[in-house]
């Protein structure tokens, strides 16, 4: 199966990690050839972050050998692999945001003369670098002004100021817009011209099948296959991710009759905010919100919620107008929003799974005591319907996977029942299984007659679930395209700022 | 739990400690009835703080509250007030300023640290200022005394009055939404506000409950005293709150912590005073070994923790 090229320039062999009480990885081989650009694909805890630690010298391995074009690589820390031209860009960004671009890209490693920062150098040879990865802004720009995909571009400047010849990129377009990530591809491509290989991590499978020469998946802390480029194709990759042919990967839609209108919006303005926007939202239905980054989607949604409030506009709810100044509000309303920062905002870490599902309704039971009774058996019921995979009530959700963490996060809303449920990027950095989850989740909550509006940057999750799609450009809607409008071509066409057809 | 339980037990290996060496003087009546006395002053203003500090905020006026409770009520019973109606008055002042703590807080987004030092300054200040510096006396109330000196039922009333206020506050920590709310904003202040949950209301609950058993505090040690010195009453004792909340398990980060806790570590503190007084060290050295304590105990804390993280680290 593997092709008989030359000598890889790099290989990983029998790989194996133990974490107290897990086998992160079991065994694993991996193996990079020259100018290749490998994916590396599996589900969340699956061991692909582990692995490239490993290689990056974050942890060692407890055993296996690495070799590095042709001779045996003792990598003991992030020094280790940096000398062996081996750079890990982690889904965590390493930037320091107080500084400019150029001191960033050099940041440890300044040039200098007499002890003192050649800032001429530095400027010259960060200008040589930028222009490789087609950073437009100034050099003296501070990295926290930057977009996510900028930043990310610092990253692999930075990287190939040491001259490596092994980029690791973890989830790098888990945060870009569509063309952030088309722009970082590019990069990429050229780097691949230029010889350097790549290994790419990434739930986006689109993005695995375009960029990829090859796909190695893991499950479980297993190798579990390996994909030739012409076979690289969604279905086989879920399949080996997951171990089991998902038949479909989004539920089935229903089509539905004429349902009673739940939220009317009309002439929004969010605060800061261009255009007055307005929409109907419908029982039953499912509602996209789609654009690109910095689009207004988010604070759109924040605005409906309450977290900031809206500066102009009426809304309805169920045809009684309705004041939303902040999200206790729109609570009182019936009005439930999952935001798309899960871990700052979605739910608490480090308090336990039952605490966290009932944090918006135990005020309810019979303030202001605790009924700890009642509390126990609603989150029972909702870790039950919703699937959460945890050793008991009690655990800490900071323990749980992504996909459980955010099951949570929708318990806690089921708590309050509402009739409007807001989802912002729902399934960001979640695994393949856990989407599918969530995906039939939100059409059985539509189906049960829940409104549901969902904000999400994935053109898949919006064509495959959304009944209507409202795009955003620049703050303006700029068209809400029908189920039958839904493709992949209208939805880009507005979301860039296109007139409706 | 376990930091608790550890705490409790250096507690009891204390007490048992002393006992052994200088039982005599340490089980005495005399000393024991004092003892209890200053753990029930420590545990009550202790307790505020660490309510503070679980919601994930601090407060630095408890001392200058205290001096200026002092002050006010000595000086309105000069004047002529029974100090009970004055007593009570100036602790709903208090509870104003509990108010306007949160309200600084809340609306203006200051730092609790900093909010609470402007009041640490200005209440001094002002306790100074209105007292013109000159210390404050309790002439005759004796039965207002009793309220810092006497006893009940073998016990001295100010530890009776903190185990009154323990009762009310577990309570409301364990028995009532706010405990659990109080606990959540110490965790992670913008999820519970996403989750619906009006946060300047709860952060209202935590800093009125510190200033106003900062109050109740003043109250009882200007009873004990029968009087007040502007300048030096009640100095420093935000931290000996601070200290004794974190003793007892509450973390400067927020969201942990127990009202036994605070109560087991203002019970520390004050044993480990009395201890060393007893065991004849100089007192000059009294503050010393009370840091090294407290250091001791918040690096085995961290060094605990640190190897849980590594644990789970997967």
């Amino acid at each position: 199966m593997k092709s008989a090229t030359a000598v890889p320039l790099l290989s990983m062999n029998g790989i194996t990690k133990r974490f107290p009480g897990v086998l992160a990885l079991n065994s694993v081989d991996l193996d990079l050839g020259h100018g290749e650009i490998l994916g590396l694909i599996g589900e969340n805890g699956a061991g692909k972050s582990t692995l490239m630690r490993i290689l990056g010298g974050d942890y060692p391995a407890d055993s296996g050998e690495i070799t590095f074009a042709g001779a045996r690589a003792y990598i003991s820390d992030v020094q280790d692999a940096i000398a062996l031209g081996v750079s890990v860009i982690y889904q965590e960004l390493n930037l320091a945001p107080n500084l400019d671009i150029a001191s960033n890209i050099f940041l440890g490693r300044e040039p200098r003369s007499f002890g003192v920062v050649d800032t001429k150098t530095l400027r010259s040879r960060a200008a040589e670098l930028a222009g490789r990865v087609g950073i437009a802004a100034p050099l003296t720009t501070l990295v926290e002004k930057l977009s996510p995909g900028e930043q990310q571009l610092v990253e692999i400047a930075k990287a190939l100021s040491v001259d490596a010849r092994v980029l690791v990129l973890d989830e790098p377009t888990s945060s870009l817009s569509p063309a952030e990530a088309a722009k970082l591809f590019e990069v990429m491509r050229a780097l691949k011209q230029a010889g350097v290989s790549m290994i790419y991590i990434s739930h986006r499978l689109g993005e695995v099948e375009e960029m990829c020469d090859r796909v190695i998946v893991l499950r479980d802390g297993e190798r579990v296959g390996e994909i030739e480029r012409e076979r690289i194709c969604r279905d086989e990759m879920v399949r080996l991710m997951v171990g089991r042919d998902i038949a479909r990967f989004f539920p089935e839609h229903h089509e539905r009759g004429e349902s009673e209108t739940v939220l009317s919006v009309r002439s929004l303005v969010y605060a800061g905010g261009k255009a007055p926007i307005s929409f109907d939202l419908h029982s039953g239905e499912i509602l996209g919100i789609a654009g690109l980054v910095g689009a207004g989607r988010t604070e759109l949604v924040q605005s409906l919620f309450g977290i900031e409030p809206a500066v102009g506009g009426e809304i309805r709810i169920e045809d009684e107008p309705a004041v939303i100044c902040d999200p206790a509000d729109a609570i009182r309303c019936g009005m439930g929003l999952v935001p798309e920062d899960r871990k700052a905002l979605g739910v608490i870490l480090e308090m336990s799974v039952v605490e966290n599902i009932t944090l918006s309704s135990i005020g309810r039971y019979n303030p202001p005591f605790m009924d700890r009774a009642r509390e126990t058996q609603v989150a029972t019921e909702l870790v039950d319907k919703l699937d959460i995979k945890t050793p008991g009530l009690a655990q800490m959700v900071q323990f749980l996977s992504g996909g459980n963490q955010q099951k949570v996060a929708l318990a806690k809303w089921l708590g309050t029942n509402p009739k409007i449920l807001i989802l912002d990027e729902p399934t960001r950095g979640i695994d393949v299984g856990s989407k599918s989850e969530i995906y039939r989740l939100i059409r059985e909550l539509a189906d049960d007659g829940m409104g549901v509006i969902m904000v999400s940057s994935e053109m898949e999750e919006i064509m495959g679930l959304a009944d209507r799609v409202l795009v955003m450009h620049e703050g303006r809607c700029t068209g809400i395209l029908a189920r039958g409008e839904i493709t992949e071509e209208s939805i880009m066409h507005l979301a860039t700022g296109g007139a409706r057809t | 739990m376990k930091k608790l339980l550890g705490m409790t037990l250096l507690l009891v290996a204390l007490i048992i400690a002393i006992s052994v060496f200088e039982g005599q003087a340490f089980l005495s009546a005399g000393n024991l009835h004092n003892l209890l006395q200053r753990i029930g002053l420590l545990g009550i203003y202790a307790l505020g703080a660490g309510i503070v500090i679980l919601s994930g905020g601090i407060d630095l006026s408890v001392g200058s509250v205290m001096a200026i409770v002092g002050v006010s009520v000595a000086m309105l019973v000069g004047s002529g007030w029974n100090p009970w109606v004055a007593s009570g008055l100036v602790i709903m002042v208090c509870a104003l300023l509990g108010l306007w703590h949160a309200f600084l807080i809340g609306k203006f987004k200051l730092q609790p640290f900093l909010a609470t030092l402007a009041s640490l300054l200005l209440l001094r200040g002002l306790s100074r200022g209105i007292s013109g510096g000159v210390t404050q006396s309790l002439q005759g109330c004796q039965a207002f005394k009793q309220l810092g000196n006497g006893s009940f039922l073998w016990m001295p009333i100010s530890f009776w009055i903190l185990i009154g206020l323990a009762l009310i506050l577990g309570f409301m920590m364990n028995f009532t939404v706010y405990g659990r709310y109080l606990y959540a904003i110490g965790r992670n202040e913008d999820a519970v506000r996403y989750s619906g949950i009006k946060v300047n209301r709860v952060r209202i609950l935590a800093y009125v409950i510190c200033a106003v058993l900062a109050g109740i505090a003043g109250v009882v040690e200007l009873s004990y005293n029968g009087e007040c010195q502007p300048a030096s009453s009640a100095l420093m004792y935000e931290l000996w709150a601070i200290a004794a909340a974190v003793l007892g398990g509450c973390s400067l980060s927020g969201g942990e912590g127990s009202v036994l806790g605070v109560i087991v570590g203002a019970a520390l503190i004050k044993v480990m005073y009395n201890g060393i007084n007893l065991l004849g060290v100089n007192t000059e050295w009294e503050w010393a070994v009370i840091g090294v304590v407290i250091l001791g105990g918040v690096i085995a804390d961290a060094a605990y923790k640190l190897r849980a993280a590594k644990r789970v680290k997967a």
